[in-house]
């Protein structure tokens, strides 16, 4: 029987198979935030039940936290308890944590693989459903509520009914100022919100494999703004190098044997998924969303679209809704479209990678009068090396405001926010309304594009600046 | 976790496809460490302006639906992040049923775990019973016969046997997987032999 990389992984995993045909699965890795799991921390207490495994939990705080005078602490009393609630539990059931204030913090989906946390063919829960990032590993992650993250601290399994797998098939070689940012919106929109209900999608194709793991990981990322929890990317030759002597990655013998582990992963030639799609990436644009959906997406160089020209009348309303949030008018150029603030920042682009493909486009340019750009690191990590290779150097001068990790602007829990109808261009993953802030305007894409509209004070095709 | 069994109460149509988990609980709620309290900040930028004033043409403001113990809404509800604090808002407002063609998977998933059941029909009937909605009608929801009136009207719906039976029973999902702790214990067992499964130290 031929397997794909989800079955092998499932199969490795299922602790138990029960009557009603969901399965009992364990979780090798859970990454843990303050958002989340107050409630489950508690609710262990209440039970009075043992959190089963520190050893295989991380926790940090990400989505909370200020990104400016961080040294003053947590100005926000309700955000502040929240975080030294966090504190208190990782302190009283022993759970490994990355203090606030330590080079090391960052987004929890950052530091995972920064660490040397996640790995290839583990199984990886966050009580956040951008966990799917960590497929880029090709780790079965995926996003679960605070209920469920009380079950994995309590049992350190979870019940499962076994998804459908998904191929994406991504061929063709990228332009360059294209990414795979592009990719991830170009699938969504093909996909739509909810395409991936119920699926775990395998990313895979020369385009994927070009891919650095940077990359991957934002394409991994967005699989929930496509309904699948997860998604997945096998391990190649890249990954292992990436993961090699991370600190918390395994060492000599221990990572010899698991190398022999990770290279059985791959789905063997000829298994079979439920569904398969291709997508040619060679004439791909870069691309920006129009609406408050992620899969309202466009290419640079369309121009917005005209509800009259849909036929069902519900989706026809929800268009003109999301045309009169946005403030666009149908016929619209999108490089007409001007911008407030820029966020280059998110669990989806605040890599190394990012930054520098945001500092190529801002070398020697400087921002737009009367746009505010935000770059967010990450993590600690990331923004020392970016002061190190100069690349925060470049946007500092282009006029940038280097901001401290954390979540930020991306879901505006911080005093990062949108005001009314201020309108950004993020590199985030979710352009609900309300979302960076009540009434903001998000538009959604890659880091480069973020800088040129920064530059130019509207959108702009990033390929102009390269 | 509280038991569902039958419930009859007032529904409103909220029509909307996509209604995510920013809609039914925006992020400056989620900073609380209790499961309640959220019901009044239910849909919060719907419901009210940015002045906090309520705003009365939505439904949920305007009698008898102010009062509703069910929703009939659009396609792909709950989609976006993992918040469980969705389906917490939903239940303190007095919400514990949920009709549409389709739910996002987390949220689904979560609705479970604190009692709210979730209901998946075709578009016809949604469509339907978001009409009779408007009317201001009462439902009735029958979980163990996995039936819903309204108006005289019934109609079936499907739902997966275990996820009903710890429904019907308010049953604590962890509790029944302690049930199981030996056969966790050996799986564990068996990891000895993955030398790179646990991480190294921080």
């Amino acid at each position: 029987m031929k397997k794909t990389l989800f079955d092998k992984i499932w199969e490795q995993h299922v602790v138990d198979e029960r009557q009603d045909g969901s399965s009992l699965i364990y979780i090798d890795r859970h990454l843990v935030h303050e958002v989340t799991s107050p409630q489950a921390f508690e609710g262990l207490r209440i039970s009075n039940r043992a959190l089963r495994r520190p050893d295989l939990t991380l926790a940090v705080a990400d989505h909370n936290v200020p990104t400016e005078n961080r040294i003053d602490g947590i100005k926000d009393n309700i955000a502040r308890i929240q975080v030294e609630t966090l504190e208190k539990n990782v302190k009283e059931f022993k759970v490994p944590y990355i203090p606030l204030m330590d080079s090391r913090q960052g987004i929890v989906h950052i530091i995972g693989p920064e660490q040397g946390f996640t790995l290839p063919g583990c199984t990886m829960v966050c009580g956040d459903s951008h966990t799917s990032t960590h497929g880029a590993f090709g780790a079965l992650a995926f996003g679960i509520g605070t209920s469920e993250v009380e079950h994995v601290f309590a049992t350190q399994t979870l019940i499962q009914k076994k998804p459908k797998t998904m191929l994406i098939n991504v061929s063709g070689s990228l332009s360059i100022g294209v990414t795979a940012k592009d990719i991830a919106l170009a699938i969504i929109k093909n996909l739509g919100t909810s395409g991936g209900t119920g699926y775990v999608l395998e990313y895979s194709g020369d385009a994927i494999s070009d891919l650095t793991i940077e990359g991957r990981m934002t394409l991994c990322n967005m699989s929930i703004e496509a309904g699948a929890r997860a998604g997945l990317v096998a391990p190649d030759a890249k990954t292992y190098e990436y993961i090699k002597n991370k600190p918390m990655s395994p060492k000599g013998e221990a990572y010899d044997k698991a190398l022999e582990a990770w290279k059985l992963l791959p789905s063997d030639e000829g298994a079979v998924f439920d569904k398969v799609i291709n997508i040619d990436t060679s004439l791909l644009e870069p691309h920006l969303t129009w609406g408050t959906s992620p899969e309202d997406v466009l290419s640079i160089n369309d121009v917005v679209p005209n509800p009259k020209d849909i036929d069902k009348e519900n989706l026809r309303n929800a268009m003109q809704d999301s045309l009169d949030y946005m403030g666009l008018k149908p016929g619209q150029a999108l490089t007409d479209i001007k911008i407030d603030k820029v966020f280059i920042g998110s669990c989806t682009n605040s890599r190394i990678e990012d930054l520098r493909e945001a500092a190529a486009v801002a070398k020697g340019r400087k921002v737009a009068d009367g746009v505010h750009a935000m770059v967010v690191p990450g993590s600690g990590l990331i923004k020392i090396q970016a002061e190190k290779e100069g690349v925060a150097d470049i946007l500092i001068e282009a006029g940038f405001d280097w901001r401290e990790p954390g979540c930020s602007m991306c879901l505006g829990m911080n005093p990062d926010q949108l005001k009314p109808q201020e309108r950004c261009a993020s590199t985030s993953n979710r352009n609900f309304r309300g979302r960076q802030g009540r009434d903001g305007r998000t538009h959604l894409v890659s880091p480069g594009m973020a800088a040129a509209a920064a530059i130019s004070g509207h959108f702009v095709d990033v390929r102009k600046f390269n | 976790m509280k038991s569902f069994n039958k419930l009859t109460g007032i529904i409103a149509s909220i029509p909307q496809v996509n209604i995510d988990t920013d809609a039914i609980i925006p992020k400056q709620f989620l900073k609380t460490i209790e499961r309640t309290g959220l019901g009044k900040h239910l849909f919060h930028e719907k419901r009210y302006d940015q002045n906090n004033n309520l705003i009365k043409d939505f439904i949920l403001n305007k009698q008898p639906w102010s009062q509703a113990k069910i929703i009939v809404v659009g396609d792909n509800f709950g989609c976006g992040s993992s918040r469980e604090h969705a389906p917490w808002a939903l239940l303190d407002f007095g919400i514990s049923c949920i009709i549409s063609t389709s739910f996002a998977d987390i949220f689904y998933n979560n609705c479970f775990k604190n009692g709210v059941l979730p209901i998946i029909l075709n578009e016809k009937i949604v469509d339907e019973i978001s009409m009779l909605a408007e009317q201001g009608v009462e439902i009735s929801i029958d979980l163990e016969e996995q039936q819903l009136i309204v108006q005289n009207k019934l109609y079936k719906f499907e739902i997966d046997p275990y996820r009903k039976h710890c429904l019907l029973n308010g049953l604590d999902d962890i509790g029944i997987t302690l049930e199981n702790k030996k056969t966790i214990d050996s799986y564990e067992e068996k990891l000895s032999s993955k030398i790179w499964h646990k991480p190294e130290s921080l």
